[in-house]
């Protein structure tokens, strides 16, 4: 089963690179961005067939390596 | 005075540490990364590179290697534990000192000579050190200290920041902060400041004809508060 995360920086946290992503985006014409905010995307396909169990078991990987809480946050996405 | 310097792949600040421990009387061993058990020591280092290439974040691999439980128990029993540069980045994430270590704020790689300043001396580190400010060499991408409000109230009620950027007379200023780091920190302590982590190298101002000596103060101290 294949499950994808989604790790973003919190709201409070400087994000240097989305900064200068918004500014290039600006000096090519897309004027009109608020903000942008650069994350990290995973796709785990794991032996787990059970959806419920397989989340459970990134969540726990989510904490334990694939986000720093104190300045990441992680989204898992449903598997389909 | 025995040290342990412990290898991971990628670290490449490993052998100058030797080198510079074992100047200043140390008896070091080179520990590797995927051994279980740490030999005997009163200091172990971690040192500076780029462990497992900076994959996913810096240090974050290096921190669930084989040898690290032994270096976290080793540190929660009052062992003295100090990471340099990259050492300091998989110190925040084993949770032994608070905080994490974000990309510098002006996204450049800096690799120059700094000030820092002694902010407390109450500890086996900076014991007896006779200078206020010390001149150590910085070289890294991922040096800008963040942590939460919460933790910096901690941080400063327990007087847990090591060393601060500043001037070469001790002015702690925006301006002298190379990288952005929270109050200008280049290095901190874990609550019983047996644990140091700092991006600064000292291990690179250890001899005139490199770049300069006030590692050497730090060296021949630290070996003369274990004794």
């Amino acid at each position: 089963m294949k499950i994808s995360v989604i790790i973003t920086l919190k709201k409070d946290v400087l994000d240097p690179q989305g900064k200068v992503i918004h500014q290039t985006l600006d000096g090519m014409g897309f004027d009109d961005v608020n903000e942008v905010r650069q994350g990290k995307y995973f796709e785990i396909d794991t032996k787990e067939t059970d959806n419920d169990k397989a989340k459970a078991i990134v969540e726990e990987m989510c904490k334990k390596l694939l986000a720093n809480l104190v300045i990441e946050n992680y989204k898992i996405i449903d598997p389909k | 005075m025995k040290s342990s310097v412990i290898t991971f792949p990628g670290s490449n600040c490993d052998r100058d540490m030797d080198v510079a421990l074992k100047k200043f009387g140390f008896k070091n061993k080179m520990v590797w990364h995927a051994d279980a058990e740490l030999p005997k020591s009163d200091l172990v280092v971690l040192p500076g590179g780029f462990s497992y290439g900076d994959y996913l974040r810096c240090g974050s691999m290096a921190s669930k290697s084989k040898i690290m439980q032994s270096v976290i128990n080793f540190a929660n029993s009052g062992g003295l534990v100090m990471g340099i540069c990259n050492g300091f980045q998989i110190l925040v994430e084993t949770g032994l000192v608070p905080g994490v270590l974000l990309r510098n704020k002006y996204l450049e790689f800096i690799c120059k000579n700094v000030f820092v300043k002694i902010n407390d001396k109450q500890n086996k580190y900076f014991k007896n050190v006779n200078n206020d400010v010390l001149e150590f060499h910085i070289a890294h991408n991922e040096g800008n200290y963040f942590c939460t409000n919460d933790q910096l109230k901690k941080i400063e009620d327990n007087n847990q920041i090591a060393i601060n950027y500043c001037d070469e007379n001790g002015n702690i200023e925006d301006q002298f902060n190379p990288n952005g780091s929270i109050k200008n920190i280049a290095g901190i302590f874990n609550k019983e400041k047996n644990v140091l982590g700092m991006m600064p190298h000292p291990e690179r101002m250890i001899d005139t004809s490199l770049s300069g000596e006030d590692g050497s103060i730090f060296f021949k101290n630290l070996i003369k508060n274990l004794k």
